[in-house]
């Protein structure tokens, strides 16, 4: 298999000719790079060892947000760097940092709504409505409308829009009223999960059971079992099928706690 | 890159067979899960079982341990530093507990060090949180449900994946950790996927016994991760962290206690020196090694850093003689190569299919075995699906389980994959994905007890870089848990022996001395390898050629 841009292809890529080389702009010098690359592995392959702008490689860190734009258009797109497939003649500027304001806080002393979040980013009121964060959303999340959602005290709703949030910043790096929202995006889904949510009581009663030491003794006899013994009971214990009911129950109760 | 003309008439042979195959699972009917025998048969085919792919280590603790070629090469190198360049009488910083790494277990650690009263210092190679956790699409296990599970089983299945070579020690402190770390997390705000009434859903893994897998859409690591980073960004004060800034050996007093370490800021190339009075090493796995030049589902920064500083401070290693290879990672389009397709799509119903649309294995084996199938079906049977690069793939049957669990299941509980497909114009609730099996996971590491504690008093370790939790493989859902389970008990032992059992003396780096001299006794030959690794090289072999300055005078580097 190859790798994610494998420095031992090297001798394939040398015997072999590149086609469909397309020329890019990286930070205003034209490099030609073949144009099944993503914007990041262009980097690499115009020469650049990355340190900023580079991360899980994979579409979930926000590490490489990448604003770019093509001669003819006075447009400013926006994509991550590792998912974005290069284009001829792209105008590419990396934005890996972008200073944004974080209030402090603690989440036990916090109630979960909407003047929290106005109190905490007092700068909220300050949206004007015209939606580039939205635009500028390489996850394709409408910022605008979670940003709404929370100056309306609307918790659940904002937590829930934004829950796909890389948090690359690129809706701060663009946002004419200054807000980070990607910032009180996390403050609303924090204050969602904490409260809002209903708690689950099952898993109120495993911690209690495990403080309770419940199962300590089936555990001590495991601990114990020599490996054949230990890989009889691994074969003859029962699986839950894939898909039955919620409240399946096996017929062995022995290890469990009943009510 | 949509599909070509080429794949899809071989998608057509799949969806010949779905009907049929979606048929059986309705009525739960499986294809047999394999024998305990027929497993040991089948893992022949597995990387970890090439002897060509591992050497033996020549010096230091593990002396003779045959592991990866690609981290003996970093155990066999110097050190980055000379050591007698360095000042360490004025730290730069100075902290109760040092924590290396931002990762999953180092903010867990740091958090839970706080807690007990440690002023901390958490350092990390790139940005906090840039981490494998992030990655980690599938799930967390715990056994929560006690009407129907327990730690009980859930040790036996941990046990049963890893071969039953795990440590019972730690597998019971993982077992028992982990409804502990739900609770954590659930106050913490992270947004678990629950039915209204607040229960948490849950569901299958590779080689579970009960449906324990908690998740959050299939971004369940990136929720954890941003969930506690931004809790860690709430305690400025006693959480410090330093971004773009590795470690690169640890610093042992002259009481034989580790005391902080050596950094580097990776963008003014300076030294930097922290002092503490416990250290925790969580810097994760090694994917970007890119062993027997496996592709990886790995971060950036995974290159086995604390293992290599770790093991010349005296550390010995357990069980990296094996990795563990994700059975499905993307193999097309190219530019989605090495990428994650967790287990959950597997878990929620989908096939695993040859070139004939034919079935070949269960699709819910542990990993290793899953993954040995695979490249059994591809390099011996002949029965991969040829890829435009030359390369094999098979099938990941996507579009059943919006046919078994009704239309829109799949946008629902796979979005993150699903608009990553949607831009290379595959539609994955239509045509199937394809995958092979990808570097996933570093199952073994340093030497740990159920403390944490390490072999160097003073340093710690929790999650990936660490080993024994896990045995010879791991289980799908068990790494989020390591990490978050371990992490914060190294952080309360570490807080522990920081305010109970420090000593203070004088910081040395002897022992990375000691250690070079050992190599050269050796007759190592480092071929001028400097570790730890940093980042992986991925520019441009061409470009490197052209760099011709071999030495700096003045402003240019």
């Amino acid at each position: 298999m190859s790798k994610d841009s494998a420095p031992k292809n090297k001798s394939k890529k040398q015997s072999e000719p590149i086609h469909d080389m397309v020329p890019i702009f990286l930070m205003g010098k034209k490099y030609d790079v073949p144009a099944t690359l993503t914007i990041q592995k262009a980097f690499e392959y115009a020469g650049y060892q990355l340190v900023r702008g580079c991360g899980c490689r994979g579409g979930i860190c926000g590490a490489c947000g990448t604003v770019y734009r093509f001669p003819d258009s006075y447009r400013i797109e926006v994509g991550l760097a590792c998912q974005t497939v290069v284009e001829p003649n792209m105008y590419i500027a990396q934005i890996p940092f972008f200073p944004a304001n974080r209030a402090q806080y603690d989440l036990e002393k916090l109630e979960p709504t909407g003047s929290t979040v106005t109190a905490l980013y007092p700068e909220i009121y300050k949206c004007v409505g015209c939606g580039t964060c939205t635009r500028s959303c390489p996850m394709d999340i409408d910022v605008m409308e979670y940003i709404s959602r929370a100056i309306r005290g609307d918790i659940a709703g904002a937590a829930e829009l934004s829950f796909d949030c890389v948090m690359c910043g690129l809706c701060a790096a663009r946002c004419p009223a200054e807000e980070a929202q990607y910032n009180i995006a996390i403050l609303t889904r924090r204050l969602y999960g904490r409260y809002i949510v209903p708690g689950a009581r099952h898993l109120k009663d495993a911690v209690e059971n495990i403080k309770k030491k419940k199962f300590e003794k089936g555990l001590g006899k495991l601990k114990k079992m020599n490996v054949d013994k230990l890989k009889e009971v691994y074969n003859e214990r029962e699986t839950e099928p894939q898909f039955g009911p919620e409240d399946w129950e096996p017929e062995n109760k022995d290890y469990l706690v009943t009510k | 890159m949509p599909y070509t003309p080429e794949l899809k008439k071989l998608i057509k042979r799949v969806e010949k067979t779905r009907p049929e195959r979606v048929e059986r699972k309705k009525k739960g009917e499986e294809f047999p899960a394999l024998s305990l025998k027929e497993r040991e048969d089948i893992l022949k085919y597995h990387p970890d079982f090439k002897d060509e792919g591992r050497s033996e280590i020549k010096v230091g603790s593990s002396k003779g341990y045959k592991i990866s070629n690609e981290i003996v090469d970093l155990l066999h190198a110097e050190s980055r530093v000379s050591t007698e360049l360095l000042d360490l009488s004025n730290p730069d910083y100075e902290a109760d507990v040092l924590v290396i790494g931002g990762g999953g277990a180092g903010t867990s650690a740091a958090l839970t060090a706080r807690e007990n009263g440690a002023k901390v210092i958490l350092a990390t190679k790139l940005r906090h949180g840039d981490a494998n956790t992030m990655m980690a699409e599938g799930g967390i296990q715990a056994a929560t449900k006690n009407t129907k599970d327990s730690p009980y089983y859930h040790y036996l299945d941990a046990m049963g994946g890893g071969h039953f070579t795990n440590d019972p020690d730690l597998v019971e402190e993982l077992v028992n950790g982990a409804p502990l770390v739900i609770q954590w997390l659930e106050k913490l705000g992270a947004m678990f996927s629950k039915f209204d009434d607040g229960r948490l859903k849950t569901m299958h893994g590779g080689g579970t016994s009960r449906k324990r897998m908690h998740y959050a859409g299939d971004i369940t690591g990136a929720e954890i991760m941003r969930t506690i980073r931004d809790e860690a960004r709430s305690h400025t004060d006693d959480i410090k962290v330093l971004e773009f800034s590795p470690a690169v050996e640890l610093i042992i007093n002259k009481k034989g206690i580790c005391s902080g370490a050596v950094l580097y800021n990776l963008e003014t190339e300076e030294y930097i020196i922290v002092k503490a009075k416990a250290t925790i090493m969580a810097t994760g796995g090694s994917g970007r090694l890119h062993m027997q030049n496996f592709m990886t589902t790995n971060h950036y920064g995974a290159t086995a850093d604390g293992l290599i500083m770790a093991y010349r401070a005296g550390v010995s290693l357990k069980f990296l003689h094996t990795v563990q290879y994700h059975p499905t990672g993307a193999v097309f389009p190219e530019q989605s190569e090495g990428l994650l397709i967790t287990e959950k799509f597997r878990g929620a119903g989908a096939n695993i299919v040859n070139v004939e649309g034919k079935q070949f294995v269960y699709e819910r084996e542990p990993r290793d075995v899953e993954a040995s199938a695979i490249i059994r079906e591809c390099i011996e049977a002949g029965k991969g699906i040829p890829l435009p690069n030359g390369k094999y793939g098979v099938w990941l049957d996507s579009p059943m389980i919006d046919i078994i669990k009704g239309e829109g299941t799949v946008r629902k509980e796979f979005p993150g994959k699903w608009i990553l497909f949607k831009r290379y114009d595959i539609d994955i609730t239509k045509d199937p994905m394809l995958v092979y099996p990808t570097l996933h996971y570093q199952n073994g590491g340093l030497e740990i007890n159920s403390k944490c504690e390490t072999s160097l008093p003073g340093l710690y370790a929790g999650g990936e870089v660490s080993g024994g939790v896990h045995g010879e493989n791991r289980l799908m859902g068990n790494s989020l848990l390591d990490v978050t389970v371990f992490g914060r008990i190294a952080g309360e032992a570490a807080a522990g022996f920081a305010h109970n059992k420090y000593k203070d003396a004088k910081l040395t780096l002897e022992h990375v001395d000691k250690y070079h001299k050992e190599l050269k006794r050796e007759g190592v030959d480092t071929k001028g390898r400097v570790s730890p690794m940093l980042l992986p090289d991925y520019s441009n072999p061409d470009v490197r050629k052209r760099q011709l300055t071999t030495q700096y005078l003045g402003t240019m580097r």
